[in-house]
């Protein structure tokens, strides 16, 4: 009986194509946008989580001032080199302590020139950031203390600069100092943020000082702990010793700040987290609003087919046949507009997150969970119009017109 | 019919059977009293006028409907007293209906409009299949099972019909005007083929009809006037 009711309705709804479709698309766009949009945060969430793990899990990072909500940036005074010294020779449990300073410069090379962001650091950087070397060798101790202009660039940097040519040994133009080329990155890709990591110049600090910057300020301090290690542990060390070395009396705020990065992408995360929510409540609005117009397109359908009603129950059919009937045709219906809105929506992520460079992650239960939805809109906004199928009285049936 | 055969209770039998429409002034007596029995085997047509009550007292024995008051009983069993889904029941298994104007399903082939009765007795479709094409071999549709309601001209649509009404097996066949969309020749076909199957197959019919050479190839005719059997006659010589 089930079975008939399944064929019966697969006919029905072929008969009546384009209504059945314009039916559903409610459905549809219900469960297309939750597949979706899930799809898409699991890809980011992955991309986020992937980006996280090669952080390294346990990088901090010190600025000047406080940031964050609601504050605005700080004129506090800049970190300096004796700062970075410090932190190296005093902080137990950390692997490697790298300075940051940052200026967007051009470079130039023969007739191509760039404009990309020149980082001043040490050698601990690569470890901080996690940056292997594709080629060539980092600094020299001499390079660091000496301040020579020795630099080490990224892939893009090399790409839009030398072609395919060999850049180690070259002389590169930064800004308006001549620099030999000591070093290629390996490639990093796209930062979690869309910033291409790789197009990027190094230069030891001194140098950058020097020669590019006109000062000695250091905008942010990396500080990778070490394994095992608790990076809350190792958050507080940083700030005692800070706060020493700026002279902050015991009550005064900070006026610099220490971070944790995975707090900072897991707060990224927790704002995805509120918009899926948010989207989801869209998605269950759509999936009502398609739910009712199953309801009206099944009552239509009762109404049209009244006569034949009325010769199944004259026949033979029982009550819960009948009621059997329309409602496996709602649930057909509603189960169709799913599959739709399911493969819809995979297809809608499967552009986005190739478009974001993202992973695309199937997530087989919350596929099952809008399939489920939209069998229980089928069987919710279907009973209605099959109660009144079956409850037809046959004699009146019969005569209608 | 003859009187001096003995007979156990009737396949049909109304009893002061009334049915009222609506209430106060307005009420319409459709039936106004009808006793009537009706035995096994029988070919009987029901004749009157317009508004006589003719499809009412069909609807009652066809157990579509209840009396508003009086009995009506089918096969002994007092049809009043048993519930919508138990009527459904009776007419799955014992009567098999005929109504006027075909009432077939569109765009439905005529083997499953046959096999629709079928359907809802849960029998497998092989054997659905078997049982259908043969009741449209019985009335003579070979090489149509395939055809639309739409295909299938008057005559042969009422054919379809009847196959789906015989295909049951049914005890009772209840035809209420079956030839009243139909021409003259196409008529006595149908007419032919209704009385064959009460001949050779022992099924009674009960047939509504306002045409008397219809009407004659029953073997006993029933007229009804507002709401009450006016005469009640066998007709041998019939056919
Ligand atoms: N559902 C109904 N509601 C109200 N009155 C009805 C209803 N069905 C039948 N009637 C009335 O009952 C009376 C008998 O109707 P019925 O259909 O039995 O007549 P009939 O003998 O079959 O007539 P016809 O030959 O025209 O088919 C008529 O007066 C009709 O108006
Ligand atoms: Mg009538």
């Amino acid at each position: 009986m089930l079975f008939e009711a399944i064929k019966l309705a697969r006919q029905t709804i072929q008969r009546n194509a384009l209504r059945s479709f314009l039916t559903i698309l409610g459905v549809v766009i219900g469960v297309a946008a939750v597949i979706a949009m899930v799809t898409i945060g699991n890809g980011t969430t992955a991309k986020v989580t992937a980006d996280l793990a090669k952080l390294g899990t346990n990088l901090l990072f010190a600025r000047p001032g406080q940031f964050g909500p609601g504050r605005a940036s700080t004129d506090a005074k800049p970190f300096n080199m004796n700062d970075v010294d410090a932190l190296k020779s005093q902080l137990l449990d950390v692997r490697a302590v790298a300075p940051v300073a940052q200026k967007s410069v051009k470079v130039v090379y023969r007739a191509e020139n760039r404009t990309t962001i020149v980082t001043g650091t040490d050698n601990d950087y690569f470890v901080t950031g996690d940056w292997l070397l594709a080629a060539g060798r980092q600094f020299l101790e001499g390079e660091i203390r000496g301040g020579r202009a020795a630099c080490i660039i990224g892939q893009t940097v090399r790409e839009k600069l030398f072609g395919y040519a060999d850049p180690i040994g070259q002389n590169l133009r930064v800004g308006n100092v001549s620099c030999e080329v000591i070093g290629l990155l390996e490639t990093k890709g796209q930062s979690s943020t869309g910033l291409d990591q790789d197009d990027t110049v190094l230069l030891p600090l001194r140098a950058f000082h020097r020669r590019i910057a006109g000062n000695t300020d250091v905008g942010t301090i990396l500080v990778s702990a070490k394994d095992g290690i608790d990076t809350a542990k190792v958050q507080v060390d940083i700030e005692r010793l800070l706060r020493e070395r700026r002279h902050i009396s015991p009550g005064a705020e900070d006026d610099f700040s220490v971070r944790d990065m995975k707090q900072l992408v897991q707060t990224t995360v927790g704002t995805t987290t509120v918009l899926t929510g948010l989207l989801g409540a869209v998605a269950a609005v759509s999936l009502l609003v398609g739910g009712i117009g199953i309801m009206n397109i099944m009552l239509v359908s009762v109404t049209e087919r009244t006569r034949e009603i009325g010769i199944r129950l004259a026949i033979g059919a029982l009550e819960s046949q009948v009621l059997t009937q329309f409602l496996v045709e709602a649930v057909v219906l509603s189960l169709f507009g799913g599959l739709i809105g399911i493969l819809l929506g995979l297809g809608l992520a499967w552009v986005t997150t190739t478009g974001l460079n993202v992973p695309f992650l199937i997530d087989p239960t919350i596929v099952l969970i809008a399939f489920g939805f939209s069998a229980l809109v089928g069987v919710i906004f279907g009973y209605f119009p099959a109660r009144r199928a079956a409850g037809l009285d046959p004699i009146e049936a019969l005569r209608h017109e | 019919m003859t009187s001096d055969r003995q007979e156990a209770a009737p396949l049909v039998e109304l009893r002061e059977a009334t049915k009222v429409y609506g209430s106060g002034p307005a009420a319409v007596h459709a039936l106004a009293g009808v006793n009537l029995a009706i035995g096994e085997g029988e070919f009987v047509a029901i004749m009157g006028p317009s508004g006589s009550g003719k499809s009412t007292a069909m609807n009652i024995i066809g157990c579509l409907d209840t009396p508003t008051a009086g009995e009506y009983r089918f096969k002994g069993i007092a049809v009043g007293q048993l519930s919508r889904n138990q009527r459904t029941l009776l007419r799955r298994h014992f009567l098999g209906f005929v109504f006027q104007g075909f009432n077939l399903l569109a765009r439905t082939t005529a083997v499953e409009n046959v096999e629709l009765p079928l359907i809802y007795r849960g029998m497998a479709p092989a054997e659905r299949r078997r049982l259908a094409l043969g009741a449209l071999r019985r009335v003579g549709l070979e090489g149509r099972e395939h055809h639309t309601s739409s295909e299938l001209s008057g005559g042969q649509q009422q054919r379809v019909a009847i196959a789906r009404a015989i295909v049951t097996d049914p005890a009772v066949l209840l035809a209420d005007e079956p030839t009243g969309n139909l021409d003259t020749k196409t008529s006595r076909e149908i007419m032919e083929l209704v009385a064959t199957l009460n001949r050779d197959q022992g099924i009674t019919v009960i047939m509504v009809t306002h045409e008397t050479d219809i009407a004659a190839y029953a073997r006993r005719a029933i007229r009804f006037l507002d709401g009450r059997v006016e005469s009640d006659v066998p007709r041998r010589e019939a056919a």
